[in-house]
C-alpha cells in the first residue's frame, strides 16, 4: 500500500516493525504536498527539511534497537495556529508573517518525543476567526473534493490537508466549530475535547474560555491514537484539567448496546438542508441497529447559541488580541514616516497640543495593528471592545455569560437521559468559496450546531455520514459530557466499522493516484 | 440602540485600531448588524441566573513556588521588530526626538 493511503495506526505499525521506514512515509507525503499544495493552499509553510532530519533519526534509533514512540514516522501537520520553536507561525495573519516562536506548543512538544514526523503548518482563518478559511492573509484554501468550494474553517487548511492525502493526521483548533465543522466538509473526522483535556500552552489565544486543540483524521481510531499523545495536565496551562489519560485507542472494542443518543427534534427545522438531514437520520439507523437506542430530547436554548458565542468570542477575543501592539513581536508600522509626521506639525502649528493628538508610541499600535489585522479580525476586536465597553458591559457581555449557564445546563439535563447527543454538524455540504464573505451575519450561522459544545467545555466529534448528490460530504456530529472522549470515539469508531463514508476520497483528476 | 459612526470611532480609539474613512462607515454598518442579531438575547428571561466566565470553574489554581528556567534574553527578543540586545525599543515616549 502506498504510505499516503495508509492510517496513522497502520503507518505506526509498520514502522515499529520495520516494514516501512519512516523516511519512506515522510518522503510520500512530502511528495503528495508538493503535487498538490498549489491547487488546495492547505500548507502555509512546510517544513521538509525538518521532517526528513526526524525521520533519519526515528529510523537510525529503530536500527540501534531503541524504542520508538507511539506515533514513529507518522506525518502529521500542524494548523499554524499552535507555536513550532523557530519555524514560522503565522496564524495566517500579516501580524505574525515574520514570527518564529522561541518555544513549541505542548502538543508539538508531545508530538515530538512520540516520534511523529511534523511536515508543516497549515493554512486557517486568520487568528482562528472565520468558518470558511476565506479569511486567511495568504489566500483560501480550497476544498479537495471540489477546488470551487470552501474547505470550512478556520483549520480549513488541515482538513483539506488530511482530505487530499497529504498526511494521516493533523492537528487543528476549536473555538465554536474550528475543528468539527471543516472536518463535516472535508469528508474526515475531527475531534473537539473536553475544555481543558488538551493544554492550550502554545495555543495562540482567539477566546481563552472556548479554544481547544484536537486531532483531525481519516478515522476516529487515527483521532484516539492521536488524543492519548497530546492530552493531559500541563502546569503551565492552569485550565488543564488533572484528570487521567484513558488508552483511547485500546477502548474502541465494546459494542455500543444499550448506549442511549439524543436526537433534538429542533436541529431538523427550516434551514437544514433535506439531503443533510436524510443522511443524519440513516447515521441514527445505523446507531440503531449497532444497539444503541435514540430517544428525543430537547435542547431549549441551544438557538441562542450563536448571539450568546459572538458575544463571548470577541470579547475574550479584543482582550487576548492586545499583546499585538508592534512592540514585542509581530508586525510594526514604519515609525520613520509617523516621526516625520510629527515634526511637520510640529513646524507647522508650532507647539501641537499633546492632549489633541496621540503620542508617537500611540500612534505606532494604531498603525501597527491598522496595517497587521485583517478585516474579520478587526470586526471581532471592535465587537468586542463594544461590548465590553463602559455603559454596555451588562447589557451584552453579562447577559451573555448567563445565557451561557443555561445552555450548559441544557446539556447537563440532556446528559441525565442520554450518553450521547447525535445530529447535524453543519447545515449544508461544503458551500462555494465566496458565497458568504460579503454577509459576516451569514457566516457566523455556520457554526449554528457547534458554538454550544464549546460554550458548555462539552467533548464533540464530527464524521462523514454521507455523500450530496453532487458528490460533497456530509456529516455527523456526536457530543458528549465532560470527559467522556472514550464513548464518543467508541462511538464514532464502531459507526465506521460499519459504513464505508470515511473511506471515500476526493477525485483530484488522478492526480492522487500516482505513486 | 443603533450604534453610530461616531461610538465606532471612539470604539477603534478604545481598541487601538486605526480605521480609514471607508472602514469606519462598513464598520458601522457591520456592527449594527451584529448588535441587532446580537441583541435578540433580550427576549431571553436571565434574571436569577447566575453568569457562567469559564466552562470548568476552577479558581486560584496555584503551583509550587519553585524558580524554573524561563526563556533567554536572545530567545525573549528574537521576534522583537527592534531591540537593542537588552531591551525592546519603542519610539520616544516622552518628547519626540527620540528614534525607533
Amino acid at each position: 500500500m502506498h504510505p499516503g493511503d495508509m492510517s496513522a495506526c497502520e503507518i505506526a505499525g509498520a514502522v515499529a516493525r520495520g516494514d516501512i521506514s519512516a523516511f519512506e512515509c515522510t518522503q510520500a507525503a512530502l511528495s503528495r504536498i508538493d503535487r498538490l499544495n498549489g491547487s488546495i493552499n492547505a500548507f502555509l509553510h512546510i517544513d521538509a527539511e525538518g521532517a526528513i532530519a526526524s525521520a533519519r533519526s526515528i529510523d537510525s534509533r529503530r536500527a540501534r534497537g531503541e524504542s520508538l514512540g507511539p506515533l514513529a514516522g507518522v506525518p502529521i501537520a500542524i494548523k499554524d495556529v499552535l507555536c513550532t520553536r523557530n519555524v514560522p507561525t503565522t496564524c495566517a495573519s500579516k501580524m505574525l508573517k515574520d514570527f518564529r516562536p522561541p518555544y513549541d506548543a505542548f502538543v508539538v512538544e508531545r508530538l515530538r518525543t512520540s516520534d511523529a514526523v511534523i511536515v508543516g503548518k497549515t493554512n486557517m482563518d486568520e487568528f482562528a476567526m472565520g468558518g470558511s478559511n476565506e479569511n486567511s492573509a495568504f489566500g483560501p484554501v480550497r476544498n479537495p473534493w471540489d477546488l470551487s468550494r470552501a474547505p470550512g474553517g478556520s483549520s480549513g487548511g488541515s482538513a483539506a490537508c488530511v482530505a487530499a492525502g497529504m498526511s494521516p493526521i493533523a492537528l487543528g483548533s476549536d473555538t465554536g466549530g474550528s475543528i468539527r465543522q471543516p472536518a463535516g466538509l472535508c469528508g474526515i473526522t475531527g475531534l473537539k475535547p473536553t475544555y481543558g483535556r488538551v493544554s492550550r500552552r502554545g495555543l495562540i489565544a482567539f477566546a481563552s474560555s472556548l479554544d481547544q486543540v484536537g486531532p483531525m483524521a481519516r478515522s476516529a481510531a487515527d483521532c484516539a491514537l492521536v488524543l492519548e499523545t497530546i492530552a493531559g495536565h500541563d502546569p503551565g496551562d492552569s485550565t488543564s484539567l488533572k484528570a487521567d489519560v484513558p488508552p483511547y485507542s485500546r477502548l474502541l472494542e465494546e459494542s455500543l448496546a444499550g448506549v442511549r443518543i439524543g436526537r433534538v427534534a429542533a436541529h431538523f427545522t427550516e434551514g437544514l438542508n433535506p439531503e443533510v438531514a436524510r443522511a443524519v437520520d440513516e447515521a441514527f439507523a445505523v446507531f440503531r441497529a449497532a444497539g444503541a437506542t435514540i430517544h428525543d430530547i430537547e435542547m431549549p436554548h441551544a438557538r441562542w447559541g450563536v448571539p450568546t458565542y459572538y458575544l463571548v468570542a470577541p470579547c475574550e477575543a479584543s482582550s487576548n488580541l492586545a499583546r499585538y501592539d508592534g512592540v514585542h513581536f509581530g508586525h510594526r508600522t514604519d515609525t520613520a514616516q509617523i516621526l516625520a509626521s510629527h515634526a511637520a506639525d510640529r513646524t507647522q502649528k508650532n507647539n501641537i497640543d499633546s492632549d489633541q493628538a496621540d503620542s508617537t508610541l500611540v500612534e505606532m499600535y494604531r498603525k501597527s495593528r491598522a496595517e497587521g489585522f485583517g478585516s474579520e479580525v478587526k470586526r471581532r476586536i471592535m465587537l468586542g471592545t463594544y461590548a465590553l465597553s463602559a455603559g454596555y458591559y451588562d447589557a451584552y457581555y453579562l447577559k451573555a455569560l448567563k445565557v451561557r449557564r443555561l445552555i450548559r445546563q441544557d446539556y447537563l439535563n440532556a446528559f441525565e437521559k442520554v450518553d450521547l447527543i447525535g445530529g447535524p454538524v453543519s447545515a449544508t455540504a461544503a458551500f462555494p468559496l465566496g458565497e458568504k464573505t460579503g454577509d459576516p451575519l451569514s457566516m457566523y450561522l455556520v457554526d449554528l450546531y457547534t458554538v454550544t459544545a464549546n460554550l458548555a467545555g462539552v467533548g464533540g466529534i464530527s464524521f462523514p455520514c454521507g455523500l450530496s448528490a453532487s458528490g460533497l460530504p456530509l456529516g455527523f456530529q456526536l457530543q458528549s459530557p465532560a470527559l467522556a472522549e472514550p464513548l464518543l470515539l467508541r462511538a464514532a469508531d464502531r459507526f465506521q466499522r460499519i459504513t464505508d463514508w470515511h473511506q471515500r476520497r476526493p477525485h483530484l483528476e488522478g492526480t492522487l493516484q500516482q505513486p | 440602540m443603533a450604534i453610530t459612526r461616531s461610538d465606532v470611532a471612539k470604539v477603534a480609539s478604545l481598541a487601538r485600531l486605526e480605521l480609514s474613512n471607508v472602514e469606519l462607515d462598513t464598520m458601522t454598518r457591520d456592527l449594527q448588524g451584529i448588535v441587532g442579531f446580537i441583541s435578540s438575547l433580550d427576549e431571553l428571561d436571565t434574571s436569577g441566573v447566575e453568569p457562567l466566565a469559564h466552562p470548568l470553574g476552577t479558581q486560584n489554581v496555584f503551583r509550587e513556588d519553585i524558580p524554573t528556567d524561563s526563556l533567554s534574553l536572545s530567545e525573549a527578543l528574537q521576534s522583537a521588530p527592534r531591540h537593542d540586545g537588552k531591551y525592546f525599543l519603542v519610539p520616544a515616549v516622552l518628547g519626540e526626538t527620540g528614534s525607533a
